[in-house]
């Protein structure tokens, strides 16, 4: 059971799309797993052959379980039978096969008494200040769950804000507000928390971007237009060429930024609540591209079918509020990256054209980045260039 | 089509695109942006769906005609009749 997001502990299997025997290659999609963010297709991470599927549709399993047995290459084990999904799910160690299991192992179990804890748990305790060690695992190699400290906690500690882990149904298909908020929340503090977030805003006079947007689509059938969003994004991605470090993960020391660009981008949900699902390799792809990832990606959020990959590989978020709302967005950074940029709804200002107050279009564009890997400086520079891009004639 | 058929056929697009929306409650006055929560992708698939259905191009220039489903109704069916 791979981990897709820091607070993610354990997960429910809903479907096999593969059987014993089937070849598969890097990135195939093997599965579906329900999880805080709607059910998410789990691509395989090797090549090889399935072996046994060692968890059950409708099995719920803690992070790092295996799932099932993949034979590599050559050594390919075609004979194996599936294995029953009781001992799967009841003893996830003995289930650790000899062939790589589908999802990392759990680390084996940490010598010198060093504590397992997932990092959702380890903040919750410091937060609590409950020392880790105090606590009864319950995870794998007795690794301590966040559902281990909630239970640590004096029930009068604790406030009707913050319920209890173990609270309420789990496990109903789709998605379940209650664990999308608290997902939020998760990501949200631990963001405010941990990244020393500066904050820079910019008008930009979108006139002329809108007019080259308004001439495209003219010509073209609706489902060939184009959104401003797509220009916004597009111009966003190739403006990180500039100001490089904005766009990475920081989950070691030192901060490296990443080459390709994962731009995640904050979707909305009807009914409340959101996921920032990544467009992969977004500086490879021009504005139509650009258009046909998002059309796909929103698509998918809200019917529930993401994959693995792009909600866990993102390396910067935008995030917009589309044509109508107020002016002005200022996010909070999506953990563990290091930058949000934030667009606000554009609309028509009084601004200076040629020299003459003119109605135009204008946007605000803001970003929040993380101090501890870029400085004011920088950040004005991506805001600048952004604006650059979306004033430059030759892009649509 | 008959207005009615207009009607049935926008909305039945309309809910495809927001499958949470409930025709029965939909107003006829209700805005797609302003009441009903559209965003413009969901707009833009709105209007795509239509053009499929109708054949109509249906420029950006008449996006304010599909603002609620009188506009977008009486719009149809003009549009049609040319």
């Amino acid at each position: 059971m791979p981990s897709l997001g820091a607070d993610m502990e354990e997960g429910k299997l809903i479907e096999w799309l593969v059987k014993p025997g089937d070849t598969v290659r890097k990135g195939d999609i093997v599965a579906v797993v329900e999880t805080q963010k709607g059910a998410i297709e789990i691509e395989i991470f090797e090549a090889g052959q399935i072996g046994a599927l060692l968890a059950a549709p409708g099995q719920t399993l803690p992070v790092g379980a295996p799932l099932a047995r993949l034979g590599v290459a050559e050594e390919a084990d075609v004979t194996t039978p599936v294995a029953e999904p009781e001992h799967a799910v009841q003893s996830p160690k003995s289930a650790a096969a000899p062939a790589p299991a589908l999802a990392p192992a759990p680390a084996p179990a940490a010598p010198g008494g060093a504590l397992l804890a997932s990092p959702a748990a380890r903040a919750r305790a410091a937060e609590l200040g409950i020392a880790l060690e105090t606590v009864t695992g319950s995870g794998p190699m007795r690794a301590v769950l966040l559902s281990d400290i909630e239970r640590h906690v004096p029930a009068t500690s604790r406030t009707d804000s913050e319920p209890a882990a173990e609270a309420g149904p789990k496990g109903k298909p789709g998605l379940d507000m209650t664990e999308m908020r608290r997902a939020i929340a998760a990501a949200m503090s631990r963001a405010k928390r941990e990244i020393p977030h500066y904050y820079l805003t910019h008008e930009i006079d979108l006139q002329s971007a809108q007019d080259r947007l308004t001439a495209l689509n003219a010509d073209r059938t609706p489902d060939q237009r184009l959104l401003m969003g797509a220009l916004l994004l597009h111009a966003t991605v190739r403006a990180l060429a500039k100001v490089p470090e904005l766009n990475g993960r920081y989950e070691a020391e030192p901060y490296s930024p990443s080459g390709p660009v994962h731009c995640g981008m904050a979707v909305a949900m009807r009914g409340g609540g959101l996921i920032a699902p990544a467009i992969l390799e977004a500086q490879s792809k021009d504005p139509d591209e650009i258009m046909a990832a998002m059309r796909d990606l929103v698509a998918r959020t809200r019917s529930g079918r993401l994959r693995n990959s792009e909600i866990t590989q993102g390396t910067i978020t935008i995030s917009s509020l589309g044509e109508t709302g107020v002016d002005t967005l200022i996010g909070v950074i999506y953990p563990p990256q290091v930058a949000l940029v934030g667009f606000g709804a554009p609309r028509m200002r009084p601004m200076i054209h040629d020299g003459t107050i003119q109605p135009r279009l204008a946007i605000t564009v803001s970003l929040a980045a993380d101090h501890r890997v870029s400085d004011g400086r920088r950040g004005a520079l991506f805001l600048a260039e952004i604006n650059r891009l979306l004033n430059e004639p030759a892009t649509p | 089509m008959t207005p009615a058929d207009l009607r049935a056929a926008f909305l039945a697009d309309l809910t495809a695109v927001a499958p949470d929306l409930d025709p029965a409650t939909i107003g006829d006055n209700d805005h797609m942006q302003d009441d009903l929560g559209l965003d413009s992708m969901d707009f833009l698939n709105l209007v795509s769906a239509l053009h499929k259905r109708f054949g109509l191009p249906i420029p950006e220039a008449d996006y304010p005609r599909l603002a609620t489903t009188a506009l977008a109704v009486a719009y149809l069916d003009q549009s049609l009749a040319k």
